[in-house]
Formats: structure tokens, sequence, C-alpha cells
């Protein structure tokens, strides 16, 4: 139930290895952004060019939204926000293109990117309040805190599951009525359904960005 | 067989009822949405980050719902088993 020809998944079975085709695309994505970030980053002028200018822009709306979502402390985990945020948009996007696959509707990937947030958040505690991190799980009242401290650790780890399945189950659902429309009516029908598809594509990679940012500004701040 | 037809209906049921609460609930967002920037229109570009921030999260619970029909359709884990009670 995904696209009927798969480009790099036709080129991988010419060439008889066996990888799956979230990682091949996985791969293709990373050649666009590197060669985007390696085109943009050689030729930096005082009067940025066409791609210079785009690539200004979009960084600098991350960093303000970062900015503006973790404070001035938060300046730090730039690479890795920016990062997320430029993957999941363009594995998003490139679903849209005949013969191609979103690497992020596939759970696998998604899990990837949801656990390397999750052990960035604990990572990031640890390093900014030592043994002390303990208290963000212990709640205001110290009587409460073994039931606190439960909940809070159910808390923390259905943080991952909902990141990944968000993802997955749009981009998922996204390919699926792609195909139901198409297998129906074949003409005009799947383009409203694709227009959405670049509407979800933009809000998810924003979503997750975003709640990356959240929680690991959740564990930036001090306990209360 | 009849195991799958209650499956295909189980899938069909569910996504059904998950989707009127998410709708119930999209709705009450947007109308708040909506009253905000009617009665302040300068505010508009923030309200509207903020309601998409939240019904991206308000649709995860169907979005969740869709995952578990998918996989009960598609990748039933009693599937096996099922084939092997019917085939004795």
């Amino acid at each position: 139930m995904t696209h009927p020809f798969l480009f790099l998944q036709w080129l991988e079975g010419q060439l008889h290895t066996h990888v799956g085709e979230h990682v091949t695309y996985t791969w293709l994505v990373m050649l666009i952004l590197i060669t985007i970030a390696f085109a943009v980053s050689r030729g930096i002028k005082m009067v940025p060019g066409t791609l210079q200018n785009l690539m200004e822009s979009v960084i600098s709306g991350i960093e303000g939204l970062l900015v503006e979502t973790m404070g001035p402390k938060g300046k730090a985990y730039f690479p890795l926000i920016a990062t997320f945020a430029l993957f999941i948009l363009i594995s998003n996007l490139i679903g849209l293109v005949p013969g191609l696959y979103p690497p992020t509707a596939n759970l696998n990937t998604n899990a990837a990117l949801a656990l390397t947030v999750f052990a960035m958040t604990h990572i990031v505690g640890v390093k900014e309040h030592g043994f002390g991190y303990l208290k963000h799980f212990m709640g205001p009242v110290l009587a409460l805190a073994p039931l606190v401290f439960v909940i809070e650790i159910i808390g923390h780890i259905a943080r991952p599951l909902s990141l990944s399945l968000r993802l997955f189950g749009n981009m998922y659902g996204h390919e699926i009525v792609l195909m139901i429309f198409f297998a129906l009516v074949p003409l005009f029908l799947p383009i409203p359904m694709m227009l959405m598809g670049v509407l979800v594509a933009f809000i998810q990679a924003f979503v997750f960005t975003l709640l990356a940012m959240i929680y690991i500004a959740g564990a930036l701040e001090e306990a209360h | 067989m009849t195991f799958f037809a209650w499956c295909v209906l189980a899938a069909g049921l569910g996504m059904g009822l998950g989707s009127v609460g998410t709708g119930i609930g999209q709705g009450i967002a947007i109308r708040s949405a909506c009253e905000g920037v009617a009665r302040n229109p300068n505010a508009s570009g923030k309200i509207l980050t903020t309601m998409m921030i939240g019904l991206a999260m308000v649709e995860s619970l169907a979005i969740y719902v869709f995952v578990v029909c998918m996989i009960i359709l598609f990748a039933n884990p009693f599937t096996a088993q099922v084939m092997e009670l019917a085939g004795k």
C-alpha cells in the first residue's frame, strides 16, 4: 500500500542488496541536504544570491523560534533542532514526488528520531543539574514523591512513543489515502489530497521540532 | 473466517469512533481561535501557530486510532494462530 513504483528500490533490486526503502530514501534525503549545505556554505557572499537568501531565511526562522521557545540557553542545541527540522521537512516533502517515498512514513525512522530526542533530553538534564536532575521527577511535595515518580516515568516513556507515532501515522495515512484516491479516480482526484499533503508535511515537521524543543527546555529549567 | 470479518468491522468502527471525539475537540479549538481572531485581528499570527500545534496534538489521538486500525487490518498479531486453528 505504498507507491506503485519506487525508483531507488528498483535500483536497489538491480544491485541485489537488501536494504529497506526507508534506508535508501533516508540516504537520498541526506544527499540532498548535504549537497545544499555544501553548495551554500562554499560560496557565502556579502550580497547573498537566491539560494543563500533562501537558506538564510530558513535558518534564521528556525533560530527565532528556538530562542522564543527555549530562551537564550537553548542556542547550544540549535544544530540538533535545525537538523531535525530540515531532515523531517525534506523527508515529508519528497513523498509528493512520484517514485519517491518519504522515509518518515516508516516507523523505524521516526523511532530513531524520537529516541534521539528522548536520550538528548536526559543527557541535557543530567549535564545541567547533575544529581539534582532527580528533583524533576519528584514533584513539589516530598510526601507524594513515590506516586509522582511513577507517573513521571510513564509520562517520559510515552513521549518518544507519541512523537514517533504522530509523525508515522500522519505520513503513512497520507500515503494510503493518496493510493486509495489514485485507485478510485486517477486523473484529478489526488491533487487536492496532495495539496493537503504539503500542509501536513510542514505542520508535522514544525510540531516535531517544537516538541523536541519543549522537551529539551523542560530538562534545562530548574525543578520547582 | 468470521474472525477477520470482525477485525474489519472493529477497524472501521474504531476509526469512526476515534474521529468523532477528535472532530469535536478540533471544532472547539477552531471555534475559540476564530473568536480570538475576531476580537483581536492583530494577534492572528500567534493564534494561528498556537492553534496549529493544538490541532496537531488533538489530531494525534485520531492518528493513534488509525495506527491501531492499520495493525488490525494489515499486521494482525493473531493471524497465524487463527489460521492454525482454522486449518485443524
